[in-house]
């Protein structure tokens, strides 16, 4: 169901929301960037709609808002292991067709891929998703190239009008309320890009032949192996379990788990000295084949979801939409065709 | 309601075996199905996790051979009988015995890599009628290297034991030489229908599977056991991935058709 909706019947619609809901959305952080006097755009709570950035990219992804970068699984005592409680409130989440499209990974990996996590099935139950539309591409958006340029899976779509915000709402309960406030009814789908500049073609006959291939040694230097990759892509879900102390006797503490990257020193190491993927190359070819390639295998489709955030995090310049095209002359190298 | 996987459960330590310096097995209570090359998440809040596999298995209790190497293991050898260590699992799908029931039987096994492959040893070696021929090709660094030696006195009853060291003096009781040496001359009634265990460190894993494969074993005889970080076993935290695999869920044991595929 499709409505008309001005400013201020949304801020009326975001106020009934808060008894249940906590609401996310990708806000300005004024100075809040990696470079001085400069702003970020990433995930913050918001009252208002006029709080939400909607002509830029969020740097991180909607996957703050969602999966704690840091998670307490339980409080230790000297006998006993408690769990802490479950946050008091849902949430509501907006975000676009591709990070929407991330969601099926996110729940892929953590309800699927082996026994369903609890803490993720706690937050992911109360969690509602708000669409926002996408009138045009931005710089290293490659979505149309991964299929992910539309969504249906949303509680509600707003797209951005010169008087107002277009909405659809599939949630029922939430239709009710616009209808109650007069918004005039119209129908509505999603805005969405059809064509991005940045395009991307994987090779038709990919596989672990590629591992061979020399595109990766070039890694070994370009890459760094800071792992801001992997903390902006919204399909990332590693993690680290880590055991900290509060009291100097060590008795008392938390487990937690962290996210953890496949790109930094450490994510294989096991006890006694070993360690696997050693060079950054190496460690690139991994984190491509997995969002191009091995997910697939498992899955039955990509996990990259051409949002193009890792492109622009990365502080070698290192793109990773131009590491997937030049997948297709590795194969011809180490193919020999 | 979701089981919350993540919680571990106390379990009293029954006994504590010392083989070396570094390498004691905890006798941990427990009661539940488990295999041999499966393993457990043992802990020690504050000091973490680590992933352990299980070295024997009796009525109400599993062996946990633990080498003393990181912040984890060094806090669980501070612990004696009777006190308790706290523990998840059992994960990881362990050695299926009926893949190797009435055939030939070669174990070659590396350092704490015989600790996975030690129930399926004992167990082959109590049940001679439920294989043929069976030897067991064992490497250690040194003599004062050397795990489960009540075992081996045992085992030498039962089948052929080759016992190697890296280094040092040839006596009655082990060779001198790298586990690779012995497997041109493994004497074996038909090589195409014999199966094989490998497990151990990387390098050796890869050159007796090697040795194996030129001595005429097919490749899907062959089953081996990869140690990986997993922080998590149960799929998700991602450490212990290869390509499409999760070693935590899929494996640690990998027939070697499957296991020849997985590239870091």
């Amino acid at each position: 169901m499709g409505f008309h909706v001005n400013a201020q019947q949304f801020d009326q619609w975001l106020a009934g929301l808060k008894e249940d809901y906590d609401v996310y959305a990708p806000v300005c952080i004024r100075g809040g960037s990696i470079y001085s006097d400069a702003d970020c755009i990433r995930y913050g709570k918001i009252d208002r709609i006029e709080d939400v950035v909607f002509d830029k990219k969020s740097e991180y992804s909607f996957k703050e808002a969602m999966i704690p970068v840091s998670e307490t699984l339980f409080y230790f005592t000297e006998e006993d292991c408690t769990v802490p409680p479950a946050r008091k409130k849902g949430a509501v989440i907006f975000l676009r067709s591709c990070d929407l499209s991330a969601v099926q990974r996110l729940d892929d990996m953590y309800l699927g891929n082996g026994p369903e996590d609890f803490y993720y099935e706690r937050i992911r139950s109360r969690i509602r998703f708000v669409l926002m539309g996408c009138s045009k591409s931005f710089d290293s958006c490659f979505c149309v190239s991964m299929g992910t340029n539309t969504a249906s899976r949303y509680d509600l779509c707003v797209n951005v009008r010169t008087d107002g915000f277009a909405v659809d709402c599939p949630n029922r309960e939430w239709a009710e309320f616009f209808m109650h406030c007069g918004c005039e009814e119209q129908p509505v789908t999603p805005d969405r890009v059809t064509e991005n500049r940045t395009k991307v073609t994987l090779p038709e006959n990919l596989s672990t032949e590629v591992y061979r291939a020399s595109l990766w040694d070039e890694y070994n230097k370009r890459c760094i192996n800071c792992g801001r990759c992997n903390f902006v892509c919204p399909t990332c879900t590693c993690f680290t379990m880590q055991d900290l102390f509060y009291t100097e006797n060590g008795k008392v503490g938390e487990r937690r788990r962290v996210w953890a990257s496949c790109m930094v020193d450490g994510f294989t190491d096991v006890a006694g000295g070993g360690s696997y993927r050693k060079k950054n190359g190496e460690r690139m070819r991994f984190k491509v084949m997995h969002k191009v390639f091995d997910y697939k295998e498992r899955n039955g489709y990509h996990m990259c979801v051409g949002c193009g955030r890792c492109d622009d995090i990365c502080p070698e310049y290192i793109s990773f939409s131009r590491i997937l095209n030049r997948l297709e002359d590795g194969m011809k190298e180490v193919s020999g065709s | 309601m979701t089981q919350n996987r993540y919680l571990p459960f106390p379990s009293r330590i029954l006994d504590v075996i010392k083989h070396t310096d570094i390498e004691y097995t905890f006798r941990m209570e427990f009661s539940g199905e488990v295999k041999p090359g499966q393993f457990f998440e043992v802990s020690i809040p504050k000091y973490g996790e680590a992933p352990i596999s299980v070295s024997g298995i009796g009525e109400n209790y599993v062996d946990l051979t633990i080498r003393r190497v990181g912040k984890v293991t060094n806090e669980v050898f501070e612990h004696y009988t009777g006190d308790t260590l706290l523990m998840r699992g059992p994960y990881g799908n362990g050695f299926d015995l009926d893949n190797y029931r009435g055939k030939e039987l070669v174990i070659i096994a590396g350092g704490t890599g015989v600790s996975p492959v030690r129930g399926v040893i004992s167990w082959f070696g109590d049940h001679p009628e439920e294989r043929k021929g069976m030897t067991i090709i064992t490497g250690f660094k040194s003599e004062k290297d050397i795990l489960f030696k009540e075992d081996f006195r045992r085992w030498r009853n039962q089948m052929n034991v080759i016992l190697t060291l890296d280094a040092g003096e040839e006596t009655e009781d082990h060779k001198i030489g790298l586990v690779t040496k012995f497997i041109p001359d493994l004497e074996l009634a038909d090589v195409s229908l014999a199966q094989a265990i490998v497990v151990g460190p990387p390098a050796m894993m890869r050159f007796s599977v090697q040795g194996l494969l030129a001595r005429g074993f097919k490749e899907e005889n062959i089953w081996v056991s990869h140690e990986r970080k997993m922080c998590c076993g149960l799929g998700k935290c991602g450490h212990c991935k290869i390509g499409d695999t999760y070693v935590c869920l899929d494996g640690p044991v990998f027939n070697y058709t499957k296991g020849k595929t997985l590239i870091d």
